[in-house]
């Protein structure tokens, strides 16, 4: 059987006035169904832009190569009709700040019955409410919030509403984009018990974006890392935890505070600028163990140790 | 705002009630041409002997007519090319951009006189010739107004639930947008009772025989000496018409912008 989603040399640059941005290079990854898939790594390394690129959302100036396959069909060939129905049905997507992804000017009730109607028409308002109600039980909120404006609801509540709405079509990939960033400690753990319900409850693959390693700890099944717009090291995720093989994933892990000599760790430097074209590999200038060849040679990525594990590092 | 709202109310009023209030027909000699204002003639009769009251309270219904035909085919052409523009952008977007740059250009009385000399008279001509004027400032407005709404997380919300396009911009950013358009729409207005006046000052625009504040100036306007009133009380209407519909654009622009609205506060608590 195929992964739910596979993308395959997938790259992603901007067209900017200075020249072109590479922020994603070549990345190749899978998705099985049912299970989550953590990306993580620095802001600006090209996670959200592959998040987004999986949905084709991408603004004017992107240009998109490498393909994207999805129930064994490839996004990337297909028509914007059927890719902007597949939004929302298939593959649906939540964001970082919840505060802002709701309409201000519309009630909660006609967010629902916009996205039903969307993609189905015949649905009267009568029939999405109802569904609505259904969903917004599912994410455990009451259904007298549909009344509301997004304004008299806490960020809690609208990350659950979004959710929500994510969830209308049953989509088998949700893509979830710093889902708890803006959200605090308490809130974060009730809307990660509650995808994670969700998740089997739907059986829907997550693919979670994330900077937060103990997120990705607890909740997913694999992990990718990513630096600099290519995947540094990918592999199940205890393994990964446990004996992490590419130096900048060893430095991720470092960078969480030891309490008993009350210090934390950080990799020195700071992440390349991604204009223009680069040889070598892209961790060099920060890297502790870096060689002569690292400089002048893009790292492929190999499979290392007993558990195959996909490292880009010239050190395997 | 609400005096120019009472204003503007009254005027209309008085265009529609012309049959009734008006003491005389507009178009006959009543009396002697020139007689000063006062008994049945409370502003005079202008140089052919028409009663100027008359004329004038008439003569709203042109200028009125024209504005609102005017200003509604402008926002009607502008608005929809500005959220098209502003949402979609790239190449289509400058083309556009540049085309209404060019028209915004022109002096907007030259433009108009342009306009109703290539198309010829009859009100619907002279409302499309002023039309043509205002057309750029809706555009510009909504374009610029859409173009930052488009940023907003919500529409790249909605996109990514699968709303097509053509939603995304009559439901989420269509009713961001709309608070502009009042604003524009009466300061558009007011600004359009201006150019109508031009024009049928100059002759441009109407058939003969209707009543019209513009008109009538450019009537009587050489005989000013010996009758003011013929060339001032048609005058005074255009300014008084002109203030209250500036009043109600300044009085919408203050609600719907409350950042203005706290200002004004603020100088009040100072003083």
């Amino acid at each position: 059987m195929t992964s739910l989603l596979e993308t395959r040399g997938l790259s992603v640059s901007f067209e900017t006035p200075e020249g072109p941005v590479h922020a994603v290079k070549d990345v190749s990854l899978r998705i099985e169904r049912g299970t989550t898939l953590g990306l993580v790594g620095e802001s600006g390394c090209g996670k959200s832009t592959l998040g987004r690129a999986i949905l084709r959302l991408l603004p004017e100036n992107a240009r998109i190569s490498g393909s994207v396959i999805f129930n064994g069909q490839d996004l990337s060939t297909l028509p914007a009709k059927a890719m902007r129905d597949l939004r929302g049905r298939n593959i649906a997507m939540i964001f970082q700040d919840p505060m802002t992804r709701l309409d201000p000017l519309m009630k909660i009730r006609d967010h629902f019955i916009e996205t039903i109607r969307a993609h189905d028409p015949t649905v009267d308002v009568d029939g999405a409410v109802e569904r609505a109600k259904k969903v917004l039980a599912d994410v455990r909120v009451p259904s007298d919030r549909l009344g509301m404006y997004p304004h008299e609801l806490s960020g809690g509540m609208r990350q659950r509403i979004m959710i929500a709405l994510c969830l209308l079509f049953n989509p088998a990939l949700l893509i979830a984009d710093e889902p708890t960033t803006a959200l605090d400690v308490i809130l974060e753990a009730q809307i990660l018990q509650l995808l994670q319900s969700i998740m089997h409850e739907y059986n829907m693959a997550v693919l979670l974006i994330t900077h937060n390693l103990g997120l990705v700890a607890e909740f997913a099944d694999q992990v990718a890392v990513m630096y600099a717009g290519i995947i540094a090291e990918e592999g199940a995720t205890v393994p990964l935890f446990r004996e992490p093989r590419h130096p900048y994933t060893q430095g991720l892990l470092r960078s969480v505070i030891d309490l008993e000599t009350q210090t934390l760790y950080s990799v020195p430097g700071s992440p390349p600028n991604l204009l223009g074209e680069s040889i070598g590999c892209p961790f060099y200038a920060r890297c502790e163990k870096r060689m002569d060849v690292c400089k002048s040679v893009f790292p492929e990525i190999r499979l290392v140790g007993e558990d195959r594990r996909k490292v880009a590092c010239h050190l395997y | 705002m609400w005096i120019g709202i009472a204003i503007v109310l009254a005027i209309i009023l008085m265009a529609m009630l012309a049959p009734f209030i008006a003491p005389f027909d507009p178009n006959t000699k009543v009396a002697n041409p020139e007689t000063a204002p006062g008994g049945p003639f409370l502003m005079g009769t202008d140089r052919s002997g028409q009663d100027v009251l008359s004329r004038i309270i008439w003569g709203a219904r042109v200028p009125l007519a024209i504005i609102a035909v005017a200003t509604t085919m402008s926002l009607v052409i502008g608005l929809p090319i500005g959220l098209l523009s502003g949402f979609v952008g790239g190449r289509l977007d400058r083309i556009l951009v540049l085309v209404m740059d060019s028209i915004y250009a022109f002096p907007g009385l030259l433009l108009a006189i342009v306009v109703a000399a290539i198309i010829g008279r009859g009100i619907l001509n002279i409302s499309f010739a002023i039309a043509v004027v205002y057309i750029p400032t809706y555009f510009r407005v909504i374009r610029n107004h859409v173009a930052s709404v488009k940023q907003e997380p919500y529409v790249e919300a909605a996109m990514a639930l699968g709303m097509p396009r053509r939603r995304v911009i009559g439901r989420y950013v269509l009713p961001n947008v709309a608070q502009s358009i009042p604003v524009i729409f009466s300061v558009n207005a007011a600004d359009s009772v201006l150019t109508e006046a031009g024009l049928t000052f100059l002759g441009l625009g109407l058939p003969p025989g209707i009543p019209d504040w513009g008109f009538d100036i450019s009537l009587n306007w050489q005989r000013f000496e010996a009758s003011w009133w013929a060339t001032f009380y048609p005058g005074l209407f255009i300014l008084i018409l002109t203030t209250a519909l500036t009043f109600v654009g300044e009085g919408l622009n203050d609600i719907l912008n409350p950042l203005l609205r706290k200002k004004e506060y603020k100088s009040v608590a100072e003083a």
